[in-house]
């Protein structure tokens, strides 16, 4: 279907089941239940799940296929989200332009940055990458103030001249499609449970399937093939009088548009940027994403983008409180250690354990979380067939019986 | 002519943070290859050793002093450090304050363990991994340190100050022939110029002049025939990994009065000492210092109003804008050797 392999068409019906439905998905547990701080059912978060998937599907056409580790990505998420609210204060509240906008711009500064950066490769490319990107910050901060505004950030304002929509009446507009107002939802009652169903967030899971398509698309493709050719061997790529920078360089620039559509999203769901978005702490979380979820696979930076995010997000949010509760039964001098025990790892420590998994993962699972599945599948389906060893033997005796 | 010799201090003291940082990360790229990212950790926990100290030196017992009142008219209770007690109130109180210098004796233990236990427990693992993937786990492991000594010591920054023998300043400008009040300079500041002076001669004296550094430079250039001479490079690999750790400890420590330890100071210098080693060139230990100095010092120069004035904002992407042009004019860096980490 639409150009992909039969196990692609699963794997993107599957996406496409999983982001269409999330909204019921992440809300397994009925609202006002002791569970419920454990869904991630609201526009908010499923918002954020599906950007950070459309950054993190990007930054791994170029790391997961040439194996170019940018430390920089962040400042096309951040000249994204800064274009996107130009056009928000220049042009109209319509999301369409500004997410155009937040594309094109970004696809020119990773034009440029990755015309300059892809001269050198591995450490010095990270490195180079990360200057432009550390670059862009500090003047975003300092001298840029006039387009960037600031440590204040980027904001919509009443007195904006708007020129499609005219002036406005009364409060500050906000972000639609065609009238359709991101920020409008609405909720469904189902016996306990509450399932909200965002405009914004259908816009943003449609964007980024189409994002997930592409990236099938770039992986299955000669293009893509080329790219991870590049990432095996250059040198040998260059022994055979092959080019490599036009690819590597398409690369680039490509998962710089997927980063500044992200970003060109991050501001339509809530129109004001800042210059910590293109820091290189943003950068990094990205690299992690990537790798936690699995670089170079299909569904490993979506799935990565997901964990982080609801992490940050859910697990930050558990405390002592919730720890004793759930420890209650057991005695308690025992409770108390376990809960002191745990302290240090949720909560605001939630970092901790997210840096001690990714080192984990690093370590023991290079491929990520994807690998990880893969081989728990392999040690199933490995019995099976043996399994079926026995019976596909069995049947050969029979044929030759016969 | 003042005013430049004034930005040339005020690079001096960065300046030396960076080198000192720098020539860290260099020894353990030029011995074992591996790309640390974790190197402005182990400067934060050296900062944070000094923390800990001063703070264990400043355990108090507390006592009645029935002769006092406070404002409520109770008797006063007064909080005297353990230290003052056994030693007597003055030189208690001299060690005290004293805290900063005196942690460097906590530190270079600590950090050669810390050194020590980050190389055989997690390095050692990585030689054989692409450059990529030692980036990724000492990056993961830079956030966990980091998120430990959060967890500790909370996220404010922990003001630690210097002996008050060096706090204020000195008018240096006296000395060398101008009016009074020109040039004036911290205390501090110059002492831990000298100070990281000491350590990077120390550091170079140690490679130039011993038996273990000669044959630990020897493997930095050949490593497979010195291990085919019978010498077990590997150890003394190890030994120059607690060796860099140490010194990006103490550059840590007596960081600690210039700007108070926060738990991501170390992220914050490790960006720019990544750039002055790569500027200096990889694997080049005088490349790395020189780098260090230089762009301290350049940066004080960029961040002067007359400058500022002239090229907006320079001062906040100089280093970075340096780090490009050498990166692409000449990929070894200032003073790398040919051949080392080229492509």
């Amino acid at each position: 279907m639409l150009g992909l392999e039969r196990k692609d068409t699963y794997l993107m019906l599957a996406v496409a089941f999983i982001t269409l439905f999330a909204p019921i998905i992440l809300n397994p547990f009925p609202a006002g239940s002791a569970l419920a701080q454990f869904n991630a059912g609201y526009p908010d978060l499923m918002q954020r799940f599906v950007i950070f998937g459309i950054f993190a599907i990007g930054f791994n056409i170029l790391f997961g296929l040439t194996g170019y580790l940018s430390f920089g990505h962040a400042a096309f998420l951040g000249i994204g989200s800064y274009s996107a609210v130009w056009m928000f204060k220049l042009l109209s509240m319509n999301v369409i332009p500004a997410i155009l906008l937040s594309i094109v711009m970004a696809g020119l500064f990773a034009l440029v940055i990755g015309f300059v950066s892809l001269r050198r490769s591995g450490i010095y490319f990270s490195i180079l990458t990360l200057a432009f990107a550390q670059m862009s910050y500090n003047l975003a901060y300092s001298v840029l103030t006039p387009v960037t505004n600031g440590e204040t950030g980027l904001q919509i304002s009443l007195n904006d001249p708007r020129i499609l929509d005219g002036p406005s009446n009364g409060g500050l507009p906000v972000t639609s499609l065609f009238g359709a107002e991101m920020r409008d939802s609405t909720t469904l009652f189902v016996g306990p449970w509450s399932w909200d169903f965002s405009v914004g967030y259908y816009v943003c899971a449609a964007l980024m399937l189409l994002a997930f398509y592409l990236s099938v698309r770039i992986f299955r493709s000669p293009f893509g093939m080329m790219l991870r050719a590049v990432k095996s061997n250059q040198q040998r790529m260059n022994y055979t009088g092959l080019n490599t920078r036009p690819y590597t360089l398409a690369a680039f620039v490509i998962s710089g548009m997927y980063a500044g559509l992200a970003g060109g999203l991050l501001a339509a769901m809530d129109p004001l940027a800042g210059a910590d978005r293109m820091q290189w702490t943003a950068s990094g979380e990205v690299v992690l994403m990537t790798i936690l979820g699995g670089a170079g696979t299909l569904i490993g930076p979506v799935l990565g983008a997901g964990f982080i995010k609801y992490f940050e997000n859910i697990f930050s949010k558990i405390n002592d409180g919730i720890l004793h509760q759930w420890f209650a039964f057991m005695p308690d001098g025992l409770e108390n250690v376990m809960v002191t025990l745990i302290h240090p790892f949720i909560g605001k420590g939630w970092h901790l354990t997210l840096g001690i998994m990714f080192m984990l993962v690093v370590i023991f699972l290079p491929g990520g979380l994807v690998e990880g599945a893969q081989r728990t599948g392999r040690l199933f389906r490995r019995r099976d067939r043996n399994a079926g060893h026995v019976e596909s033997d069995a049947a050969r005796q029979r044929a030759a019986a016969e | 002519m003042d005013a430049i010799l004034i930005q040339i201090l005020n690079g001096l003291d960065k300046g030396s943070a960076y080198a000192l940082i720098a020539l860290g990360l260099t020894l353990i790229f030029g011995t074992l290859g591996v790309v640390n990212f974790a190197h402005g950790a182990l400067f934060m926990i050296g900062a944070f050793c000094a923390v800990t100290l001063q703070k264990i030196l400043t355990i108090s017992v507390t006592t009645i002093d029935p002769e006092r009142t406070d404002f409520l008219g109770n008797p006063l209770k007064v909080q005297t450090p353990y230290v003052e007690n056994w030693f007597g109130p003055e030189i208690g109180a001299t060690i005290v304050d004293w805290a900063v210098p005196l942690a460097i004796l906590l530190a270079i233990p600590v950090m050669i363990l810390v050194g020590f236990a980050m190389e055989r427990g997690l390095i050692k693992h990585f030689y054989k991994r692409p450059h990529a993937d030692q980036i990724l786990v000492t990056f993961g492991l830079a956030i966990v340190l980091q998120e430990i000594i959060k967890y500790f010591y909370g996220a404010n920054p922990i003001p630690t100050p210097a002996p008050s023998t060096f706090r204020g300043s000195l008018d240096i400008g006296v000395w060398l022939g101008f009016d009074p009040f020109t040039i004036i300079y911290p205390y501090w500041r110059l002492v831990y110029f000298f100070f990281a002076g000491t350590i990077i001669a120390a550091v170079f004296a140690f490679l130039q002049f011993t038996t273990f550094g000669m044959v630990v430079r020897a493997g930095m250039a050949d490593r497979e025939t010195v291990g085919l001479l019978g010498i077990d490079i590997d150890r003394r690999f190890t030994l120059m990994f607690g060796l860099a750790a140490a010194v990006a400890g103490l550059a840590g420590v007596m960081y600690t009065p210039i700007l108070s330890p926060n738990y991501h100071m170390g992220m914050d210098f490790l960006v720019l000492s990544f750039v002055v080693v790569v500027v200096g060139g990889m694997g080049s230990l005088p490349g790395a210092v020189l780098a260090g100095f230089l762009l301290g010092i350049l940066q004080s120069f960029a961040s002067m109003n007359e400058v500022k004035s002239l090229l907006p904002g320079i001062d906040q992407i100089i280093i970075y804008l340096v780090a490009i042009v050498i990166l692409l004019t000449r990929p070894r860096g200032l003073m790398g050797r040919r051949g080392v980490m080229e492509d």
